[in-house]
């Protein structure tokens, strides 16, 4: 199984992500953001998290209009998985490739910790090797996480079970707890949390390999 | 040719910055602000020289970029 792995300028968690695919088992390509195409035979991309174009603007809309993006919707629109973390759910829904926006933190702060969230579904290739309600421990870094959506949009989340990670505790105000999504057909993850910052026992926990795990074992079957 | 872009959040939306803005304000001894919402002004200097055909470009530069639909909206200004 093949990984991309975006950068832009600003990412800073490019590296790690590359690891922990790595460690999954995935082939893994680094590709810059003015890249217009993907590896052949991409079958995950990953959108790291960082800042971004510095954040400016707002944070990932200007890596939403990168060369990469057109790739990346394209990648998407024929099926193909991506999963995007913190700056990079940001910048999946800049793209309209996963509803809602991400607001800045409720309590204003900058929130860098480890928290706990449950695995809502287990109904995704992300989330598989999960129990459903499951807790598990992944750290937060950031200051735009409080997820917004509107009534209607919100309804069709969890109508469609389409809620992947809710916080146990709401760090950063997000509606219903929310912390990652899934797109229509299940394949695009946008998540806060950081579940490449825990796939080693030396990180501190290793909550984060299974969704990796998930991923290189739920495509190897489809 | 010179144009303002106002951002602003929906209404609706609720802005976290400017309550923290209005709640400063109050503690500054100034009463009666009952509400305080913050957005953005993007100033943008344009070759073109039609009024009309700048308003539609600008509005494409919003739709596009400048503001995000899901919780933002935007007026735009030919100067």
């Amino acid at each position: 199984m093949k990984a991309a792995v975006v950068t832009f300028p600003g990412s800073n968690c490019d590296r790690d992500l590359a690891v922990a695919f790595e460690r999954a088992g995935f082939d893994v390509a680094r590709v810059w953001h003015k890249d217009s195409a993907l590896p052949e035979g991409t079958d995950v991309v990953g959108v790291p998290g960082g800042f971004s174009f510095g954040d400016y603007l707002r944070c990932g809309a200007i890596a939403a209009q990168s060369p990469i993006a057109g790739a990346i919707q394209a990648h998407a629109a024929r099926g193909g998985y991506v999963l995007g973390i913190c700056n990079g759910f940001q910048v999946l829904t800049e793209m309209q490739l996963l509803p809602g926006a991400l607001m800045r933190n409720a309590g204003l702060k900058f929130i860098c910790k480890t928290v706990e969230m449950k695995v809502a579904t287990t109904d995704s290739a992300f989330t598989s090797t999960y129990q459903k309600g499951q807790t598990i421990a992944v750290p937060v870094a950031h200051h735009d996480g409080n997820y917004t959506i509107d009534a209607e949009g919100l309804a069709r989340l969890q109508g469609e079970d389409r809620i992947a990670f809710t916080y146990v505790k709401n760090p950063n105000g997000a509606m219903a707890d929310i912390a990652g999504v899934l797109s229509a057909n299940r394949r695009v993850l946008g998540m806060m949390p950081h579940p490449e910052r825990v796939v080693d026992a030396s990180h501190g926990g290793t909550d984060g390999a299974a969704l990796f795990a998930a991923l290189m074992g739920g495509m190897a079957l489809a | 040719m010179k144009a303002r872009v106002t951002v602003m959040l929906k209404s609706g939306v609720l802005d976290v910055q400017g309550e923290a803005v209005r709640h400063a304000l109050g503690t500054l001894g100034f009463a009666g602000v009952n509400g305080v919402r913050q957005g953005k002004v993007i100033e943008l200097d344009l070759a073109e020289t039609d009024r009309a055909a700048a308003e539609v470009s600008v509005t494409a530069m919003c739709d596009k970029l400048l503001a995000n639909a899901v919780i933002e909206s935007y007026r735009v200004e030919i100067l």
